[in-house]
C-alpha cells in the first residue's frame, strides 16, 4: 500500500512531461475537485454531517483573496490564507447553529445550502464584489500574484493541496479525532454516552473542513481569472465537491480521489463529446445514470469494495 | 455518603408524567436494582440521571457534585457509563473499535485506548470477535458488546439498562456472573431487569416503580412479597395468593 502510494505520486509528479496541455487541463481538474472532496470528506464523510453548501466556502475564500489582491495588491498567496480563515468562520457559525441546535440530516443539509445560497445571492447584488457580473483578475503571469504561464504549474499546485487535504485527513483518521468523527457518524447518541463532546468534535471537523475548503477557493480564482457568483457559490459547485467522495467511498482516505478519478475525466469527456453531437447537456444525464447505479449498488462507494477485492487477491495463494 | 442521590425527580411529557418526585440513594459499592412494569419510569430515570434528558424538577449528585446540566459526555467522564436497553453498537465498526471508542475517554491514545478494549473485550468474553463488524454479532453479544463499551470508560458506577432482554437462559446464566463480576472488581451498580430471577440473585436493594412513582424500596426477598409490588405487576386480585 505504502510503495503503492508512493509509486502513483512519482508518476504523477513525472506525468506533466508526456502529457498534452487538454490532458493536463484533465488532471488539474481531477486533483482540484479531489482535494475539494477530501476537504467535504473530514465533516461530510468522516463525521457524517451532510454539507450541501460547502460552495459558500469556496466563494468566500476566492472572494477574500482576489479582492485583497486587487484592492490592496496582497499577494494570493498570503490572501489565500485570510480567505481559508473567513471560510472557516462561516464554517463554524453554520456548525454552532447546525449542531448546537440539534439539526440532523435533511434539516442540517438544508441549513447549509441556505448559507450557501445566500452567499450567492449576496455577492450578486453586491456592487464592490462585482455584482451578478463577477469578479476579474487581470491576467499578469506573476507567480507572485498566484499567476502562471505554464499550465503545469497549477497541475503541481493543486496536486499539493490535494496532498496536503489527505494528510490532513490521514492525520485526523489516526488520532483519537478520528475515531469520535467514525462514532459520531454512526450513533450520535451512543458516542455522546461514551464520553464523546458530539458538539465540539463535529465543530472542529467543520472548522477544519472550510478552512481547507477555502483555501481551495484562491485556486478556483487565480485559476480561471474570474468569479462568478453563479459558479462558486451555486448549488451546482455544492453537488460536484460532494459527488466524488459519495462515488469514490465517503469516510474514506482514498475515496474521494478515487472518485475524482472517476468522475472528472467522465464529466469533461461526454461534455465534450455529447457537445461536439450537439447534445448540450447530455453530459449530465451520464452523470446522472452513473450516480444512481452507486447508489444502488455500491452505497459506500467504489473504494471500500476495491479494497476488499484487492484484500482477497492478496490472500490468495 | 452515598454515590449518588437522586431528589425530588420529576419528568413530564405532555399529558405523561413519565416520573414523579422521585428520590433514592445508592451506596459506594452497591448493587441495586430498580423494577417496575412497562412503562414505569425506568428507563426514564436512567435518562434523567445520565443527562440525556434535563428533569422538570430536583437534583442528582454523583460523588456530591450536582449533575443536573452536564451533558451525557461529561457525564461519563466523571464515572457514570450507561448502556442502552436497545443496544447501539456502531454498526459499521469492529468490535474492538466500539470498545475503543469508550477506552479513549481514559486513555487518549489510540494505542493504548486499543490494547485496554482488547482487554475489555476478553473480561466479557469476546476475544474472539475482535475484528467482527458489530452488525455481524448476535443479540447476545451485541448486548456484550454494549456492556464492554460502557465498562471500557472506565465507571465508578455502571447503570444498566434491561442488558438480559431478549436472552435465552443459558445467555442469561452468562451474564449474571459476568456482572457479578464486574461489581465485583469495584463497580457500583444500578440495574434495570425485568428478568426477576437476575435481579432477584444479583440486587441488595430493590426499589420499585409504578406510574412514575416509588412504591417500595427493600431486600429482595421483601420485594417479592411486598402487596403493592405484585398489585403493580399482576392487579389487585392476586395480592395474597404467592406461595409463601
Amino acid at each position: 500500500m505504502r510503495w503503492g502510494g508512493l509509486a502513483a505520486l512519482l508518476v504523477l509528479l513525472a506525468l506533466p512531461a508526456v502529457l498534452s496541455s487538454y490532458a493536463v487541463t484533465i488532471f488539474i481538474l481531477i486533483f482540484f475537485y479531489a482535494y475539494l472532496g477530501q476537504a467535504w470528506n473530514i465533516v461530510g464523510g468522516y463525521a457524517g454531517q451532510l454539507s450541501a453548501g460547502h460552495a459558500a466556502f469556496v466563494g468566500v475564500g476566492g472572494y477574500t483573496a482576489a479582492m485583497l489582491s486587487n484592492e490592496l495588491g496582497l499577494t494570493p498567496w498570503v490572501g489565500m490564507f485570510a480567505g481559508a480563515a473567513l471560510a472557516a468562520v462561516l464554517g463554524g457559525v453554520i456548525g454552532y447553529l447546525g449542531f448546537r441546535f440539534g439539526l440532523r440530516g435533511f434539516y442540517f443539509v438544508l441549513l447549509t445550502v441556505a448559507f450557501a445560497e445566500v452567499g450567492r445571492i449576496a455577492a450578486s447584488n453586491i456592487d464592490a464584489l462585482g455584482g451578478a457580473l463577477g469578479l476579474y483578475i487581470t491576467f499578469t503571469g506573476d507567480p507572485r500574484q498566484f499567476q502562471f504561464q505554464d499550465n503545469r504549474a497549477y497541475y503541481y499546485i493543486a496536486l499539493a493541496l490535494l496532498l496536503l487535504a489527505t494528510g490532513v485527513a490521514w492525520a485526523i483518521e489516526r488520532r483519537r479525532f478520528g475515531a469520535y468523527l467514525a462514532a459520531i457518524r454512526e450513533d450520535e447518541g451512543a458516542a455522546e454516552a461514551l464520553g464523546v463532546d458530539t458538539l465540539r468534535y463535529k465543530l472542529l471537523a467543520m472548522l477544519v473542513s472550510s478552512f481547507l475548503t477555502g483555501l481551495g477557493g484562491t485556486f478556483y480564482a487565480f485559476y480561471l481569472f474570474s468569479l462568478q457568483p453563479n459558479a462558486v457559490f451555486g448549488i451546482p459547485m455544492s453537488v460536484e465537491i460532494i459527488l466524488r467522495p459519495i462515488v469514490g467511498g465517503a469516510g474514506t482516505l482514498l475515496g474521494p480521489i478515487l472518485g475524482s478519478f472517476i468522475l472528472t475525466p467522465l464529466g469533461e469527456l461526454s461534455r465534450f463529446y455529447f457537445g461536439q453531437s450537439g447534445l448540450y447537456g447530455a453530459h449530465l444525464i451520464a452523470y446522472g445514470l452513473l450516480l444512481i447505479g452507486v447508489v444502488l449498488f455500491l452505497p459506500e462507494g467504489a473504494y471500500p469494495r476495491l479494497a476488499r477485492a484487492l484484500a482477497r487477491r492478496r490472500a490468495r495463494p | 455518603m452515598s454515590l449518588l442521590e437522586a431528589r425530588g425527580l420529576s419528568k413530564r411529557f405532555g399529558g405523561l408524567q413519565a416520573v414523579h418526585d422521585l428520590s433514592f440513594a445508592l451506596a459506594e459499592g452497591e448493587m441495586l436494582g430498580l423494577i417496575g412494569p412497562n412503562g414505569a419510569g425506568k428507563t426514564t430515570a436512567f435518562n434523567l440521571l445520565s443527562g440525556f434528558l434535563r428533569p422538570d424538577a430536583g437534583s442528582v449528585s454523583f460523588r456530591g457534585r450536582p449533575l443536573v446540566g452536564l451533558k451525557p459526555h461529561a457525564i461519563c467522564r466523571l464515572g457514570l457509563a450507561r448502556t442502552f436497553q436497545l443496544v447501539r453498537p456502531f454498526p459499521r465498526m469492529t468490535a474492538l473499535d466500539n470498545v475503543k471508542v469508550g477506552a479513549l475517554a481514559r486513555h487518549a491514545h489510540p494505542a493504548a485506548a486499543a490494547a485496554r478494549a482488547a482487554a475489555v473485550l476478553e473480561r466479557v468474553g469476546l476475544a474472539g470477535k475482535q475484528g467482527v463488524r458489530a452488525a455481524g454479532l448476535t443479540l447476545a453479544e451485541r448486548k456484550r458488546l454494549e456492556l464492554a463499551r460502557a465498562l471500557a470508560t472506565e465507571p465508578t458506577l455502571l447503570l444498566l439498562d434491561e442488558v438480559m432482554a431478549g436472552l435465552n437462559p443459558a445467555e442469561t446464566e452468562t451474564m449474571v456472573q459476568l456482572i457479578g463480576r464486574i461489581h465485583a472488581d469495584g463497580v457500583s451498580i444500578l440495574l434495570i431487569e425485568h428478568n426477576m430471577r437476575a435481579v432477584m440473585a444479583l440486587s441488595h436493594r430493590i426499589l420499585v416503580l409504578s406510574f412514575g412513582e416509588r412504591i417500595a424500596e427493600g431486600p429482595p426477598a421483601a420485594i417479592a412479597n411486598h402487596p403493592k409490588v405484585i398489585e403493580a405487576y399482576l392487579g389487585e386480585e392476586y395480592v395474597g395468593t404467592a406461595p409463601a
